[in-house]
């Protein structure tokens, strides 16, 4: 039998999501859980290891038993609890399989990936789920937890069967940016959902009115001559789901809350005591409308980018936790389906490999904290799922990210680690890098120096 | 050797050009005006050059328009209809300037039904690209065409009050238009009901009216957009005739304007939907015969611009 393995993470920059903190300090693992922490005192140089002495004999552990990890400082943090993902098993295979959405996510120190439905076929049905779930375990180093669609084949009109799929495993329902026109449809299926416990996630939009929409509506659409939606069919979208939230008791998980018109709305619901909770995209947090320029279509996605006013609105809501989590969104698209004019073009970006140095930039622009972030990226995202993950508690699955967040790098994507290369930070310059990644203890990812 | 005047590879739009380099192609398109009003109407200037015109959307005004003045100015043309062809066979746009880059074309006029494609094939191309129109983006030899008319019937290009007036939010004419009149200090008024005027325009320094009459007082310049005939039934205004009674040009409206004020109309026009068609047919006030005419003049100024700064490119920049 393997002797456990024990890791003693010392010389690091613990960031806690749940305490809010970042400190220096040790972490020391086992059989895949965090054992014990301590935290250097602020008259204790992290030079003079103290503290993580301490820490062994504690646990009547000397350091040969021990795999002795010297951070140099740099960041440790709960892995990244991605929900939202797109892996396009089955069906479209040559954008992104369970075995390079995994590496991705390995590389970009996300520990668990939460993987939409929106597949060809539909995942709607256990055995569908089931496929998934099995490819995803032979493939993945990483967690992989599937959401199921909420209605067959995503159209909105019958409800799948949600006892069933979640007894397979299915951990949310949602029917991903198709949006259930018939209110009386998402009513019933949101009232049958609330009877088996599932969280619901949907897309706020009006659909009518942002149908065929390629930008948001302003100047820059104006000037540009594409079809644009108002920034209000978020909020339309937003205020009808909360009204049948109000009836149904429903759990509900916005998937992208990207405009400031949304948030007093989001705000009053949650006052009221509704079972509701929001997340954003990276790259509503981190572009904007301008950013699309002369009609890049790696910068369409959707909802598609918005004015700066509303990014800035929305990185304050991250931050006063009024959004509770920051997704990738990754939605891999081949080059096809890329090189088209804008309106054609498919929307959605990879984002796995980008989301933390992506949210490294809130960092040094001084609008988020590292505990913000990892509060929005593994704590709350894990809570809403129920997973102990996300945090970095005695006790807790020793799912962690090894990072340096100040290394400069110049994104290249063809460098990336999933099998689509559609990311609108190809060629910019970033701070952050993933140094190492563990999930349960083991190491799925390592930077070679 | 002068300066270039207009150093661009393509002429994708009016937003990069600066506005000594759309004076530079009004004055060059003078002189074309002469030439075409001569008998012998030929130059070589374009010689030994090939010009495809790829038309993604039905056209035949521009088209015959641009065929002529590649014609006079000595290349060869050839006209391709790709909206019979390829794209419904499923060949994407890139396939298809590739196939083209195997014939080694040395202009390309493309019209396409979306904004930014004709940037995308400008892009994968190895020639000179005339953007003909890509979706609501821009038009720019519509907008130098007008330019070039009211600069020869006003005898001046700036300090203008201009009304754009019609089906704003779906043209690119209107686009090209504001850029180009905004660039050369012209006042413009927008009018036309809210449903098909963005107030975004309000920030490109353009005044909206709702009301016509209102609109109209005292400009210099009137400018009719086509109403399309998809836009007419229900969705963006009621009815046909309540929007020739609101916002048809006739005489008791245009007699708010200045009184040498001049009337244009890109076409094909509607008339009793937003044109009276004594007011299109009224020497007097309508530009609209001299507007076509401008149109051959322009393009082939511009090609010619084009083919100067490819030659020098193929040449020199080796």
């Amino acid at each position: 039998m393997m002797p456990p393995i024990t890791i003693l993470f010392h010389n690091a920059r613990l960031i806690d999501p749940e305490a809010g903190t970042d400190e220096i300090g040790s972490l020391l693992i086992r059989d895949g859980r965090i054992l014990a922490r301590s935290e250097v005192g602020p008259d204790v140089g992290p030079e003079s290891g103290g503290s993580h002495d301490a820490l062994l004999r504690a646990h009547a552990l000397s350091p040969s038993d021990v795999e002795m990890i010297d951070c140099a400082g740099k960041c440790l943090a709960p892995g990244i609890v991605d929900i939202g993902v797109k892996v396009c098993e089955p069906g479209e295979r040559h954008k992104e399989s369970y075995k390079s959405a995994g590496l991705a996510a390995a590389a970009g120190g996300v520990t668990t990936i939460v993987t939409r439905p929106d597949t060809t076929p539909t995942i709607d049905s256990p055995e569908t789920l089931e496929f998934v779930t099995r490819r995803a375990q032979a493939d993945a180093p990483v967690n992989v937890l599937p959401m199921a669609a909420l209605t067959k084949a995503r159209e909105g009109r019958e409800m799948t069967e949600i006892g069933f799929l979640m007894d397979a495993g299915a951990v949310a329902f949602t029917d991903c940016d198709h949006v259930i026109r018939d209110t009386k449809v998402f009513s019933r299926a949101l009232t049958y959902a609330r009877s088996c416990g599932a969280l619901v996630m949907a897309h706020p939009q009006e659909p009518i009115l942002s149908g065929g929409a390629a930008a948001t509506s302003g100047k820059f659409a104006a000037l540009r001559g594409l079809p644009a939606v108002s920034p209000m069919a978020e909020r339309m979208g937003l205020d009808r789901d909360i009204a049948l939230l109000e009836m149904t008791g429903a759990r509900y998980h916005a998937d992208q809350i990207t405009t400031a018109r949304a948030l007093p709305a989001l705000e009053r619901a949650k006052n009221n005591g509704l079972d509701i909770t929001a997340g954003t995209s990276i790259h509503h947090l981190t572009l904007n409308e301008l950013d699309v320029a002369d009609y890049r279509t790696f910068f369409k996605v959707k909802p598609p980018l918005r004015s700066e006013d509303d990014r800035l609105a929305v990185i304050e809501a991250v931050r006063v936790g009024l959004i509770d989590v920051i997704s990738s969104m990754h939605t891999p698209q081949d080059e096809e389906s890329k090189r088209l004019p804008f309106e054609e073009a498919a929307a959605g970006a990879v984002a796995l490999e980008t989301l933390l140095p992506a949210a490294m930039r809130l960092y040094h622009a001084g609008l988020l904290d590292l505990p913000t972030l990892f509060r929005a990226m593994a704590l709350n995202p894990a809570r809403r799922l129920g997973l102990a993950s996300g945090r970095l508690a005695v006790g807790a699955p020793a799912d962690l990210v090894l990072f340096d967040p100040d290394v400069p790098v110049v994104m290249d994507r063809f460098q990336l680690q999933s099998k689509s290369k559609n990311t609108p930070f190809d060629t910019q310059r970033m701070q952050g890098r993933v140094l190492a990644t563990y999930v349960a203890g083991q190491t799925v990812y390592r930077r070679d120096a | 050797m002068q300066p270039p005047s207009f150093d661009h590879p393509h002429l994708l739009g009016i937003e990069p050009l600066r506005p000594h380099e759309i004076t530079a192609i009004l004055d060059l398109a003078d002189d074309y005006v002469v030439l075409n009003r001569q008998t012998k109407k030929h130059s070589d200037a374009l010689a030994g050059l090939t010009q495809i015109n790829m038309f993604f959307e039905n056209s035949t005004r521009t088209q015959a328009s641009f065929e002529l003045a590649g014609k006079r100015l000595g290349a060869d043309v050839m006209n391709m209809a790709m909206q019979a062809s390829s794209i419904k066979k499923g060949e994407t746009l890139i396939d298809t300037a590739m196939t083209l880059n195997a014939m080694h074309p040395d202009l390309l006029v493309v019209r396409h039904p979306h904004s930014g494609a004709v940037d995308l094939l400008a892009q994968k191309v190895n020639c000179a690209v005339l953007n003909a129109g890509d979706g609501r983006h821009e038009h720019p030899t519509q907008a130098l065409l007008d330019a070039l008319t009211i600069r020869r019937t006003k005898g001046r290009l700036h300090r203008l009050n201009i009304a754009i007036c019609g089906d704003i939010a779906h043209s690119r004419v209107a686009r090209s238009n504001l850029i180009l009149l905004g660039k050369m200090e012209n006042r413009i008024r927008l009018i036309g009901p809210p449903t098909l005027v963005p107030q975004q325009f309000s920030e490109f320094g353009a005044e909206i009216y709702d009301d016509m009459r209102e609109g109209l007082k005292g400009v210099d310049v009137v400018m009719m957009l086509r109403l399309q005939k998809e836009r007419m039934d229900g969705g963006f205004i009621p009815s046909e005739r309540e929007y020739f009674y609101r916002y048809g040009l006739d005489a008791e409206k245009l007699a708010l304007a200045k009184p040498d004020a001049i009337v244009m109309h890109p076409g094909p026009m509607n008339r009793g939907v937003e044109i009276d068609g004594t007011i299109a047919d009224d020497i007097k006030r309508s530009v609209i015969q001299e507007q076509v005419e401008m149109g051959v003049a322009v393009r082939m100024a511009a090609m010619d611009l084009l083919a100067r700064n490819l030659r020098t490119a193929r040449t020199g920049g080796a």
